[in-house]
């Protein structure tokens, strides 16, 4: 096994996770359909909601769609879950993520079940989104994901998921 | 259901930008039931190398599907909005199939209203997804102090 030397150079280190989130997240259209963007800072992700026309639920508010907050917050989670695999096996050296591309996507986890609360309304801006993985086991996964807008304390909605790991079929 | 009430609900699915984006399609709705389907697009494809619809549309799906049943309650609420969602997946979506969800507003009280829905694919045996939630109901100012959630 070979082990990266000790300290690389930044954008040696840049370029490697910077090729990583965009196997986990570039090749997914429904990611890009919503216009999803991935911001990272070390390891910590926040996704991001440009606001668009397109997102809108209620046109005389206007507000937010809950069906659009509800796929950003399961996005939000399946990348953070993704790319919490994809770390540790990309840091020790073992998976090189310039394999990864079209031809060879990372296995995404599966949902098993989502729960959405919904706080305040989603107002036409931007949005952003922070998931942490509670539970990682070898079979399932427990997330939650915090949404909100103008005050990262104002959260405008959370939910909670359970994922089954990627690599197996049983549902 | 009366024909204003009928139009008051198809309305609340085409006036709905993101529904619209959606491609979605109000089937049937009468009596706080309503049926909603979805084309299958590969711009909703949430794990390309099955090309299996992403979760977020099937919940966006069944979100609008749920709020169109809750339009369309007898007591006539004029405005609703999601306190919280539930989804299961059951199975993953039979890519190329076109998605229909089913919701039933099972009671309201003056101010919230409780859902189930199902989604299916063409195979009609075993759903896609279930969900079930609780949404506000906004009353006109004719039903008696009503209020938000």
């Amino acid at each position: 096994m070979t082990r990266p030397p000790k300290v690389e150079p930044v954008q040696i280190v840049k370029q490697r996770r910077d090729a990583a989130l965009r196997a986990i997240a570039h090749g997914v259209p429904y990611i890009q359909f919503l216009g999803i963007q991935i911001d990272r800072r070390g390891d910590e992700l926040t996704a991001v909601l440009p606001f668009d026309d397109k997102l809108i639920g209620n046109p005389f508010l206007p507000a937010l769609h809950g069906g659009a907050t509800a796929a950003f917050l399961e996005v939000t989670a399946i990348i953070e879950l993704s790319w919490a695999l994809i770390w540790e096996e990309m840091e020790s050296g073992r998976l090189d993520p310039r394999s990864l591309g079209p031809e060879h996507l990372p296995r995404l986890p599966r949902t098993i079940d989502f729960t959405v609360d919904y706080l305040r309304t989603g107002l036409p801006r931007d949005a952003y989104a922070r998931a942490r993985v509670n539970r990682s086991g070898r079979r399932y996964a427990s997330v939650h994901v915090e949404a909100w807008q103008d005050n990262r304390s104002r959260l405008f909605a959370q939910g909670t998921g359970h994922f089954m790991m990627p690599g197996r079929t049983d549902g | 259901m009366n024909d204003s009430k009928r139009t008051a609900a198809e309305q609340f699915v085409s006036a709905i930008p993101h529904s619209k984006a959606l491609g979605m399609v109000l089937e049937d709705i009468a009596d706080g039931v309503a049926v909603i389907s979805m084309p299958y697009d590969e711009r909703f494809i949430g794990d390309p190398q099955t090309r299996v619809i992403h979760g977020g549309a099937v919940s966006a799906l069944l979100d609008t599907c749920s709020g169109a049943a809750v339009m369309s309650h007898p007591t006539g609420p004029i405005g609703t909005a999601t306190i919280d969602l539930r989804i299961d997946y059951l199975r993953p979506a039979r890519p190329g199939d076109r998605i229909t969800a089913r919701a039933e507003c099972y009671h309201v009280t003056r101010a919230v209203a409780f859902i189930r829905a199902t989604a299916h694919d063409m195979d009609m045996t075993i759903p896609v997804a279930t969900a079930s939630g609780a949404f506000t109901i906004e009353r006109g100012p004719d039903a008696s102090k009503g209020g938000r959630g």
